[in-house]
C-alpha cells in the first residue's frame, strides 16, 4: 500500500494530539491498541474525512503498532474513508425500515438536485450521496447522516434547505 | 397507563443533566448496593428478578452474571453493548439520548456486582452524538464522586469510559465487540472459552446490552420480586419497543411485557393504528433477523391465543408460524410493501455486515442477495425459489456467530409465508417493473393470477 493516488497534507496539531493522549488514557498501559478506533475516529475528522496510507502509518507510528494492523481496522469498518469524499456527505440510511418511508424516491430527488449519481462527488467537492445500512433511525425515516448528526423525518423541502444551509456554511459536521 | 420503568422520568425537564437526575432519586441504587449490600447480593437480586438480556438473545442477566469466573483473580470487566444496528431497532439511542445517567448508575451498580474495577460502554460510531452525551456525563459523574478512587468511602474503585465503533453490524455481537474494543476488526470469536471466562483482554468479562443494564437501578432499589412481579411467567419487567414502518405513532415505547400485540399497534397511548387506510400486510416483531409474521399470524397465534408481546408467545408456533421478540424493534408493513423487496434489502444488508470469516455466510448471504435481486428486478426463475431455500438452510447453524442464523430465518420466512408473492414476481416480470409496484396495484388485488398460471 506504499503508492496512493491522492495526496493528503498531515496536521498532527496540538489539539489533536492531546485528544489522542487522553484517549489513550482509557485503557491500561500495555493495551493502548485499544484506543485504535476512536483515535482513527478523530484523525479523520481532523483531515478532512480520509484517511491516507501516509496518515494511518502516522497512526501506528504513534500507537507503537505495525501498519498493517491500521490497514486491516481501516479496510472492515464502513465509516473510515481510504479516498478524499465531499465536505457534506449525505450518508441516506437505505435499509427496509427506511425505505418504506420513501428513502429511495429522496435519494433519486437529491441526487438529480445535485446532478450526480450515488457515490459520486460534485464538481466542486462541496457534496456526495452514499446509501448506507440501517443507522439507528428506523422510526423517523426518511434519514440521513452528515458529519456527527442525524438530519431526521426528511422531505424534499428539507433537502433543499439543508443543500442551502452547506453552501452557506451553516453546517456544524463535527462536535468537537 | 402501564409501568414505566426506564422512562417514567424521561419527561422531566433537564433530565440529561447530572443535577435533576439526582434531584430526581439518581444514583440511589449505587449508595443501596455500596452501603447496604454485598456484590453477590445484587447478583441474587437481579437473578430474582428474572431480567433477560435486552440485546435480542433473552438469556436471563443474572445467570451471565453468575458465570463469570471470580476464581483466577484476573481482573474483571462490564462492557455495555451499545452497538445497536439491528434494523428495526433504535432503542437503546433513545434511552442514552435522553436519559444518560440511568445508564451510567446502572453500570457503576452493575460493575459493583461484577466485581469490575475497569467498565466500557461499547457505542456504534454512527451515534457520536451520544458518545459525546455519554462522555460529558461521565465527567459529571465522576465530579460528583460516583467514578474514580473508593467511591462512597468503600474502597471500590471504578473507571468508566465511552469507547466507539466505526460503522459495522457484526461488532453488536458481544466477541465481535471484544475484538473491536480490542483495536481490532469485529471477527468474532469461537466459543468456548466464553467471554465470562476470557474476555476482554483474556480477562473474565460480561457484555450486556443498555436496556438490560439500565434495568438494574430499578431492580436493586425495589428487590428483584418486585420486579418480576411486573410481567407474564417468564417475560417478566418491561421492555422497550422501537416501532417503524406503516404506523401511525413510529418511536419508542416502554411496554409491559404481556400487551396484547392487538392493543400495541392501535391503541393511541402507543402506535395508534397504521398511518393511512392501506391494511396491515405483515410484521416483523423484533428487528430484521427474526421471522416476519402475515397479517393472519399478527394479533392471533396459530391456535388461536392472543397474541402477546412475551417472548413465548411471540414464538409460539416455532418458526412455522412464530417469530422472536428479539431485540424489540417492531416493523410494520401495509400493503403497499413488497415482501421480496423488503427479503432483498435485508439480505443486502447481511451480505454486507458479514465479516467474512466463515465461508457459508460470507459466500452464501451474497448469493442470497444476487439471486433476491434478480426476482425483485423480473429476471427470476421458477427454480430460484427453492435455490434460495436451500442457499439458506446451508448458512444456517454452519457459522461461528449467530449473523449467518439472522440472514438465513428472513428469507426463510418470507419463502414460508409468501411464496406466493415470489411466484408472482418470477411469472410476471412485467408487472413488478416499478420499483414502487405494489403502491398502485397491492398484492392482494393480483394475488389471483398465480394460481391461474400452469407450472
Amino acid at each position: 500500500m506504499k503508492c496512493t493516488p491522492y495526496k493528503q497534507e498531515i496536521k498532527m496539531t496540538e489539539e489533536l494530539m492531546n485528544r489522542i493522549n487522553e484517549l489513550m488514557s482509557h485503557y491500561p498501559e500495555d493495551k493502548k491498541k485499544s484506543a485504535l478506533l476512536p483515535i482513527l475516529h478523530e484523525v479523520q475528522d481532523a483531515h478532512d474525512n480520509w484517511l491516507s496510507t501516509e496518515l494511518m502509518d502516522k497512526v501506528a507510528e504513534i500507537l507503537q503498532i505495525l501498519p498493517i494492523e491500521v490497514y486491516e481496522v481501516v479496510s472492515f469498518y464502513s465509516m473510515y474513508n481510504q479516498r478524499p469524499i465531499g465536505k457534506y456527505m449525505f450518508e441516506f440510511c437505505h435499509t427496509s425500515p427506511c425505505c418504506l418511508k420513501g428513502t429511495e424516491d429522496l435519494m433519486d430527488y437529491t441526487c438529480e438536485k445535485l446532478g450526480v449519481k450515488v457515490g459520486e462527488i460534485t464538481p466542486d467537492g462541496l457534496f456526495e450521496v452514499k446509501g448506507v445500512e440501517c443507522l439507528g433511525a428506523c422510526g423517523y425515516a426518511p434519514m440521513m447522516q452528515l458529519g456527527d448528526f442525524y438530519k431526521e423525518n426528511l422531505t424534499e423541502d428539507k433537502i433543499d434547505q439543508l443543500i442551502a444551509d452547506c453552501r452557506d456554511n451553516k453546517i456544524i459536521l463535527h462536535d468537537k | 397507563m402501564s409501568k414505566k420503568i426506564l422512562l417514567d422520568k424521561i419527561n422531566v425537564p433537564g433530565i440529561k443533566t447530572y443535577e435533576v437526575y439526582r434531584q430526581n432519586g439518581g444514583y440511589a441504587s449505587v449508595e443501596k448496593a455500596m452501603k447496604e449490600m454485598t456484590p453477590d447480593a445484587v447478583v441474587e437480586e437481579v437473578k430474582n428478578s428474572g431480567l433477560r438480556g435486552r440485546g435480542g438473545a433473552g438469556f436471563p442477566a443474572g445467570l451471565k452474571w453468575s458465570f463469570i469466573d471470580k476464581k483466577s483473580g484476573k481482573p474483571r470487566h462490564l462492557v455495555c453493548n451499545a452497538d445497536e444496528s439491528e434494523p428495526g431497532t433504535f432503542k437503546d439511542r433513545y434511552l442514552m439520548e435522553f436519559i444518560p445517567h440511568l445508564l451510567i448508575e446502572g453500570m457503576i451498580t452493575s460493575s459493583f456486582a461484577l466485581g469490575a474495577n475497569l467498565s466500557y460502554i461499547y457505542i456504534r460510531g454512527e451515534y457520536m452524538w451520544v458518545y459525546k452525551i455519554l462522555e460529558r456525563a461521565i465527567a459529571e459523574a465522576k465530579a460528583a464522586g460516583w467514578l474514580g478512587k473508593n467511591i462512597l468511602g468503600t474502597g471500590y474503585d471504578l473507571e468508566l469510559y465511552v469507547h466507539c465503533g466505526a460503522g459495522a453490524y457484526i461488532c453488536g455481537e458481544e466477541t465481535a465487540l471484544i475484538e473491536s474494543l480490542e483495536g481490532k476488526r469485529g471477527n468474532p470469536r469461537i466459543k468456548p472459552p466464553f467471554p465470562a471466562v476470557s474476555g476482554l483482554w483474556a480477562n473474565p468479562t460480561v457484555v450486556n446490552n443498555v436496556e438490560t443494564i439500565a434495568s438494574v437501578p430499578w431492580i436493586v432499589n425495589n428487590s428483584g420480586d418486585e420486579y418480576s412481579k411486573i410481567g407474564i411467567g417468564r417475560s417478566t419487567g418491561t421492555k422497550l419497543i422501537s416501532a417503524s414502518g406503516h404506523v401511525k405513532n413510529p418511536g419508542v415505547y416502554e411496554i409491559e411485557l404481556g400487551l396484547s400485540v392487538y392493543e400495541f399497534m392501535n391503541s393511541d397511548e402507543y402506535l395508534g393504528g397504521m398511518s393511512s387506510i392501506r391494511p396491515l400486510k405483515a410484521l416483523v416483531p423484533g428487528g430484521s433477523s427474526v421471522p416476519i409474521l402475515p397479517a393472519d399470524l399478527i394479533y392471533k397465534t396459530a391456535n388461536g391465543d392472543d397474541r402477546l408481546m412475551t417472548y413465548e408467545s411471540l414464538s409460539d408456533g416455532g418458526f412455522a408460524t412464530g417469530s422472536m421478540l428479539g431485540s424489540g424493534g417492531f416493523i410494520v408493513y401495509d400493503d403497499t410493501a413488497c415482501i421480496v423487496r423488503n427479503t432483498w434489502n435485508f439480505a443486502r444488508f447481511y451480505h454486507h455486515e458479514s465479516c467474512g470469516q466463515c465461508s457459508p455466510c460470507r459466500e452464501g448471504t451474497g448469493w442470497l442477495e444476487k439471486v433476491l435481486w434478480r426476482i425483485e428486478n423480473g429476471q427470476g426463475r421458477e427454480e430460484d425459489i427453492d435455490l434460495l431455500w436451500s442457499i439458506q438452510s446451508k448458512i444456517e447453524g454452519n457459522t461461528i456467530c449467530p449473523l449467518g442464523d439472522a440472514a438465513s430465518w428472513p428469507v426463510a420466512a418470507a419463502i414460508r409465508h409468501f411464496r406466493d408473492e415470489f411466484e408472482y414476481h418470477v411469472r410476471f416480470p412485467e408487472k413488478i417493473k416499478n420499483r414502487n409496484h405494489f403502491v398502485a396495484e397491492p398484492f392482494e388485488k393480483v394475488k389471483h393470477l398465480v394460481s391461474k398460471v400452469i407450472v
